[in-house]
C-alpha cells in the first residue's frame, strides 16, 4: 500500500510482531503514572488507530477490546470504560481507512482528532452515568496533544516498511 | 441461505459485518461496565490480568520512580538540617505525649480491670508508601507499595501521622489501591468532637468534603473538628478526619456543611494501614459446674 497518492513508492508489508510491538509499546506508556497532568496523550488509542487504518484486515474491533481493557486494568478505571471507548475508535477508523490514505499526514490527523474526541467524550459518560464527578475541561487536552502526535508517529511506525527488499551495502539504509 | 434476494453469494467467507461486530463488542463492554460499576463482580478478573500486567506497570513506573529518587538524593544540607531541628522539637513534643499516653493507657488497664471486662483489641497496622496516584481522572485513588501478601485488605483504614486519609479499596498481591477520603464515593461515619454528634462525611469535589444530611437545625460550628465514630466497625472510632468549614443553614430541612480534611490527603506519601479491630471473642459456654463464674448475659 502507498504511504499516500503523491509517493509512488511501495512499501514492504508490516510485520505482525512489529504490529503488536508498538501496541505493547503504547501500552507500557499508559502505564507511566503521570498523576493527574493534564494533556498526556492516549498512547493505545493513537497506536490502534493507526493500525486500524494501515493494516484494517489485522487489527480491528477485537484488538481494541482486549487493549482497553489491559488499559482498564492498569489505571484502575472501570472495567469496560476504555475497552468500549477503543472498540467504538477501531471501528471508525476502520470505516475511514480506505478515504484517510489518500490524505497527507496532517490532514489524516484532522481526521483522527474528532474520534479521539468522541472517545474521550464517551469515557467521560460512562463514568458520569456511573455517578463520577467531571474531570474538568482540561480532561479533552489529551484528544488534541494525541492528534499532533499523528505526524511524528506515522514517520516512525512506518520506518521498517520503507526498507528496501534487497540489501544494497552503496545504500546508507 | 437461500439465494431469494438479490444480493450474490459472497465469494469469500468473511465473518459478521463489522456493525454487528461493533454492537457485540459494544454491549460485552456495557455489560461489564454495570457487572464491575454496580455489583463488583469482576474483582477476581482484574486481580488475574492485574498479575499479568504487573511487570509492564513497574517498568512504566522506573523512570518516574528514577526521577523522584534523584530529586531526594540532591535535597540540600541545609533542608535536611533544618528538618532534623524540627523533627527533635517535635519528638521532645511526642515524648510528653507519650508519657501522659502511658499514664492514660494505665489508668484504662486499671479500669477495664475494674470493670471485669475483655481488653480492647489489638490492632494490626502496616507501614506502606504511596506510589503514586491512580490515573484515572474521574475519582482520587493512589496505589501503595503494600498488598494482600502483607496483610493488607480491602476496608482497611489508612491513616498518615496527622489523621485519616483514605481506605483500601481494592488489595492486589503486592500493590492496593486508597480511595482518598475527597472521593464522591467514600463515605466515612464521624462524629464531632465537641459535642459527639454523628453523621457521615461524603467527598464534595476539589478536595473538599461534605456533612451530608445534617438537620439546619444542629448545633455545628465552622472550625468543629470531626472524627470517626467507629459506628460502621470498620474504622477504629476517634481518628481526626476533617475540620468545618463552613456552615450553610439557607434551605429548609438540612445544612450545607462543607469541610477540610485534617490531613493532606492529597500530599501525603508514608501511611500506615491499620487493620480491622478484631472480632470480639465468642460469648463463653454457660458451665453448669461453677455457676459463680459465667458472666452475665447482655441484652439484645
Amino acid at each position: 500500500m502507498q504511504p499516500t497518492h503523491r509517493s509512488s513508492r511501495i512499501l514492504q508489508p508490516a510485520k505482525n510482531w512489529f504490529v503488536f510491538l508498538s501496541l505493547f509499546v503504547a501500552l507500557g506508556l499508559a502505564y507511566i503514572p503521570t498523576g493527574r497532568l493534564p494533556g498526556v496523550p492516549d498512547w493505545v488509542p493513537l497506536v490502534l488507530a493507526f493500525w486500524c487504518i494501515r493494516e484494517p484486515l489485522r487489527v480491528g474491533m477485537g484488538t481494541a477490546f482486549v487493549f482497553g481493557l489491559l488499559v482498564d486494568i492498569g489505571q484502575g478505571a472501570a472495567m469496560g470504560q476504555h475497552a468500549l471507548a477503543y472498540v467504538v475508535l477501531a471501528y471508525l477508523a476502520t470505516s475511514i481507512a480506505r478515504r484517510v490514505l489518500w490524505f497527507p499526514p496532517l490532514q489524516q490527523a484532522l481526521h483522527i482528532l474528532p474520534m479521539f474526541f468522541l472517545t474521550q467524550l464517551i469515557m467521560v459518560l460512562v463514568r458520569l452515568v456511573a455517578g463520577a464527578e467531571f474531570p474538568g475541561w482540561w480532561y479533552f487536552l489529551s484528544s488534541f496533544t494525541s492528534a499532533a502526535l499523528w505526524i511524528p508517529l506515522h514517520f516512525l511506525l512506518l520506518l521498517p516498511q520503507y526498507r528496501p527488499v534487497d540489501r544494497d551495502d552503496n545504500r546508507p539504509i | 441461505m437461500s439465494l431469494a434476494g438479490h444480493q450474490s453469494p459472497p465469494v469469500f467467507k468473511q465473518g459478521p459485518t463489522p456493525l454487528v461486530r461493533l454492537l457485540v463488542l459494544v454491549s460485552v463492554c456495557l455489560a461489564m461496565l454495570v457487572a464491575d460499576l454496580r455489583f463488583r463482580y469482576l474483582e477476581v478478573v482484574r486481580q488475574g490480568l492485574s498479575v499479568a500486567t504487573w511487570p509492564l506497570q513497574m517498568a512504566a513506573a522506573a523512570p518516574v520512580d528514577f526521577v523522584r529518587d534523584a530529586a531526594v538524593y540532591f535535597a540540600t544540607l541545609v533542608e535536611v538540617q533544618q528538618d532534623n531541628a524540627e523533627l527533635r522539637r517535635s519528638q521532645l513534643d511526642a515524648a510528653q505525649r507519650l508519657l501522659r499516653f502511658e499514664q492514660l493507657e494505665r489508668d484504662n488497664a486499671q479500669l477495664r480491670e475494674l470493670l471485669q471486662m475483655a481488653p480492647a483489641p489489638g490492632v494490626r497496622s502496616v507501614a506502606a508508601e504511596v506510589l503514586y496516584d491512580a490515573p484515572d481522572p474521574f475519582s482520587r485513588k493512589v496505589i501503595l507499595d503494600r498488598g494482600s501478601q502483607h496483610g493488607v485488605a480491602a476496608g482497611m483504614a489508612v491513616v498518615n501521622a496527622q489523621g485519616m486519609i483514605g481506605q483500601v479499596t481494592r488489595a492486589y498481591p503486592v500493590q492496593a489501591e486508597v480511595t482518598l477520603l475527597t472521593d464522591k464515593d467514600q463515605a466515612v461515619p464521624v462524629q464531632v468532637a465537641r459535642n459527639g454528634l454523628r453523621g457521615v462525611l461524603f467527598g464534595a469535589g476539589l478536595g473538599r468534603m461534605e456533612l451530608r444530611f445534617t438537620l439546619s437545625g444542629v448545633d455545628v460550628l465552622p472550625g468543629d473538628r470531626l472524627e470517626t465514630s467507629g459506628l460502621d466497625g470498620i474504622f477504629l472510632a476517634g481518628l481526626p478526619v476533617a475540620e468545618v468549614v463552613s456552615v450553610d443553614r439557607e434551605s429548609q430541612t438540612f445544612a450545607v456543611v462543607l469541610c477540610d480534611p485534617v490531613a493532606a490527603v492529597e500530599r501525603t506519601t508514608q501511611v500506615l494501614v491499620l487493620g480491622r479491630a478484631e472480632a470480639p471473642p465468642s460469648r463463653p459456654q454457660p458451665q453448669p459446674q461453677s455457676p459463680a463464674l459465667r458472666r452475665p448475659e447482655r441484652k439484645g
